[in-house]
């Protein structure tokens, strides 16, 4: 995005630049340079809610959306990730010490037989910097993984991730289940991977099929949002 | 019918032939050309031509199905039977959706590695292999347009263990006996840091689907 970087100095720049700047950083992968972004804003007094949402999430958004409109590409947008996990990790345990708002809990993983990851790693993270509490299962997740991690989370969504058309029937065996057992209606199931499509999260089962990170964050949100209104007309 | 060089199939695929068009057209995916005109001459297929997307949709499947679809409904009139040598390749089951809709048929299984190894074997190994990185012959000599460049690790090697830290090996899956190549694949498991495995495959399912298409 710029190409400058090693001239600028973070913390002699005003607030309002040092973040498009960190929205830069964050475009670019640079990790160390988003750290520090970070470092430098609660030292100014910012919440830490704030930073991560106006620094890294509005960052990541412009990374999200230029991934879904063919500017950048794979590789780019795991240096970008990988920059704001440096950021998370920082801000991570003072969001939980200042009581940050909490959007919901998830449970997600990488369905049996498959050990790919990227996808729902990205995930994962956008949806802690969105404000849910995420429990990640890691790769090749039998049903039974998603069913106790969920019961024990008292998580609200279960979210399962397959990239190949061979692993991808293993969702409607987990949704099945979660039938059977009559627990269905508990959850909100999410279901992503580059081989599903809409069509095939509706005849699983799933409530939703997310094409990216951030319609998996948006997804989610809608849902909660949804189940606090019946809640709150029930 | 001429073959046309590895980087030519990947990026433009190939045309069908415009001269004396014969009675069955395939249509299939560029990184099996080679080993669809081995089969045809090797059979004595005049009757049959082929054209093909190109390969690199291998990495864009939802350019798949709509490609086929503009193929098929471009040579429709010229030939008798088309027949589609893709399997679902990635398309998540539109692919086969769109051959039962266009009346064509394709070849079944998941994707080449395993109609070359079998559609049968491989399911049956699938379960005890879920972290091995599958390489045709086609996929060596196109390493770098398929896997290294389009993954970054030409400009951000240190993102190799981000997408191959599951994997354990890389199985060679070789369509012909082909010393220099099984080198040049041990190279590439080298270079993503898995242990190397060479299987002789052949043309596994792929022979009898063309057979049927091309004899019936």
């Amino acid at each position: 995005m710029s190409d400058d970087e090693d001239d600028i100095i973070l913390s002699e720049l005003e607030t309002d630049e040092l973040v498009l700047q960190m929205h830069d950083d964050l475009y670019d992968g640079l990790k160390e340079e988003i750290e520090e972004g970070v470092n430098i804003l609660l030292e100014r007094g910012w919440e830490p809610y704030k930073v991560l949402t106006e620094a890294l999430v509005a960052g990541m958004t412009i990374v999200g959306n230029d991934f879904r409109d063919g500017i950048l590409f794979v590789p780019e947008v795991l240096l970008a990730a990988n920059a704001m996990k440096g950021g998370m990790a920082i801000l991570k345990p003072l969001l939980a010490e200042t009581g940050a708002p909490r959007m919901g809990k998830m449970v997600i993983g990488t369905v049996k037989g498959d050990i790919h990851d990227i996808g729902k790693n990205l995930v994962s993270m956008m949806m802690e910097g969105a404000g849910f509490e995420v429990v990640d299962l890691g790769i090749n997740n039998p049903v039974e993984n998603y069913l106790e991690a969920a019961a024990r989370e008292e998580a609200d969504i279960v979210g399962m991730s397959a990239l190949l058309t061979t692993t991808m029937p293993y969702m409607k065996v987990v949704i099945d289940t979660m039938v059977e057992q009559g627990i269905r209606d508990d959850y909100i199931v999410l279901v992503g991977g580059a081989p599903l499509n809409e069509e095939f999260g509706r005849a699983i089962g799933a409530d939703a099929y997310c094409r990216d990170a951030a319609v998996a964050v948006e997804t989610a949100k809608d849902f909660i949002a949804r189940k606090h209104n019946q809640m709150a007309a029930g | 019918m001429r073959t046309p060089d590895d980087t030519t199939l990947t990026d433009s695929g190939l045309a069908a032939p415009q001269d004396g068009p014969g009675k069955v057209l395939i249509i299939g995916c560029g990184a099996i050309a080679r080993e669809i005109l081995a089969v045809k001459s090797a059979n004595g297929w005049d009757h049959v031509d082929l054209t093909c997307l190109p390969a690199i949709y291998h990495n864009h499947p939802e350019k798949i199905t709509p490609g086929i679809e503009a193929a098929v409904a471009e040579h429709r009139a010229t030939y008798e039977r088309i027949f589609v040598a893709y399997a679902d390749c990635g398309t998540g089951g539109m692919l086969e959706q769109a051959c039962e809709r266009l009346g064509v048929e394709m070849i079944a299984g998941p994707h080449c590695y395993s109609f070359f190894e079998g559609n049968a074997a491989f399911a049956e190994r699938a379960k005890d292999e879920i972290t091995a990185f599958y390489l045709t012959d086609f996929l060596v000599r196109q390493f770098d347009a398929f896997v290294w460049r389009p993954l970054g690790l030409d400009r951000y090697p240190e993102l190799r263990d981000t997408y191959f830290a599951h994997y354990t090996k890389l199985v060679h899956q070789a369509q012909t006996d082909d010393p220099g190549l099984a080198k040049e694949a041990k190279e590439c498991a080298e270079r993503l840091g898995l242990a190397y495995e060479r299987r002789l495959t052949g043309y596994g399912d792929l022979t009898s689907a063309l057979t049927r298409v091309s004899e019936a």
